[in-house]
């Protein structure tokens, strides 16, 4: 199940965003990144910062889907940034240094026969921040931290 | 190129976007694999594609891609053409295989957009 809530604080221009992925249907992953792109389309950011943020969460919500149980993710809007932060409880991440690599994927059959498991989402993610931190223990999960800038574009 | 001229040159069936045929797509790619679609694509606006899954349409979505062709005559599933029609999206389906659409859109004027990778 997919639920958002927003509350916005107007003298701050703040915005904060709430979505829980569901680990089981891979045919949903992305519907949390198309409800951020429309929330950030009526904030009236510049299209290629919205691209930048809409692309790299989706990516993370397609690894959430295909590499963990789903989870949730928390999005932080402010005057500066856009703060995308990413939490499952899946099996973690073994070696961060090859699963940054362009071209290493652990991906199933299925996930592959949905056009993904390129091994080129991480890579991909950090290409469209302008921050990116990865916490994982294996075993306990993986919680992805994404900042992408406002002010840049 | 409009998309209306796309489908006439492609002999293609319109699933949904009919009232998108006057809107202009300057670039193309044509590609199976989402995650390159996502990782190498640089403002196009046409996915030709012979996958036919919710996912395609999410990527054009991400993407801002305005039109899916969909080659060797496969249809698009249900939940596509109802994502395609929240988004804006037209898509369409050829019986040309991916190499010839691709041809034939290349030969009348849709540039591929492509930076070579040096
Ligand atoms: N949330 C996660 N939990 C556990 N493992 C993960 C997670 N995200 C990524 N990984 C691991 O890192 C690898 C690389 O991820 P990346 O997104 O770069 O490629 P991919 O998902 O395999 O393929 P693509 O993103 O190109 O479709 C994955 O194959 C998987 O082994
Ligand atoms: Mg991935």
């Amino acid at each position: 199940m997919l639920d958002m809530q927003t509350a916005s604080k107007p003298h701050r221009a703040k915005l904060y965003l709430h979505y829980e992925i569901d680990g089981d249907d891979f045919t949903r992953a992305g519907e949390a990144s198309s409800k951020l792109k429309q929330s950030l389309k009526q904030l009236g950011l510049s299209p290629a910062v919205i691209r930048r943020a809409a692309i790299a969460m989706y990516e993370g919500e397609i690894n959430m889907v295909a590499h963990a149980d789903g989870g949730v993710i928390d999005v932080d809007i402010d005057t500066a940034a856009i703060t995308i932060v990413m939490r499952d409880t899946g099996n973690g991440i073994e070696d961060i240094d090859a699963a940054m690599k362009e071209g290493y994927s652990t991906a199933s059959d299925e996930v592959r026969q949905m056009g993904f498991g390129a091994g080129m989402g991480l890579p991909n993610m950090k290409k469209h921040s302008d921050y990116m931190k990865i916490d994982t223990k294996v075993g306990e999960g993986t919680t992805v931290t994404m900042k992408i800038s406002i002010m840049s574009e | 190129m409009t998309i209306g001229t796309i489908a006439k040159l492609l002999s293609a069936e319109i699933f949904t976007g009919e009232e998108l045929s006057e809107k202009e797509a300057r670039t193309a790619c044509g590609s199976d694999l989402m995650s390159d679609v996502l990782a190498f694509i640089k403002n196009q606006s046409v996915l030709i594609t012979g996958l036919t899954n919710s996912q395609v349409v999410r990527t054009a979505e991400m993407m801002d891609i305005v039109c899916i062709v969909i080659v060797r005559g496969k249809r698009p599933t249900d939940d596509m053409v109802q994502l395609a029609e929240e988004s804006g999206i037209a898509v369409l389906s050829t019986g040309y295989s991916l190499f010839t659409t691709c041809g034939i859109l290349y030969a009348n004027g849709l540039a591929g957009g492509d930076r070579i990778l040096a």
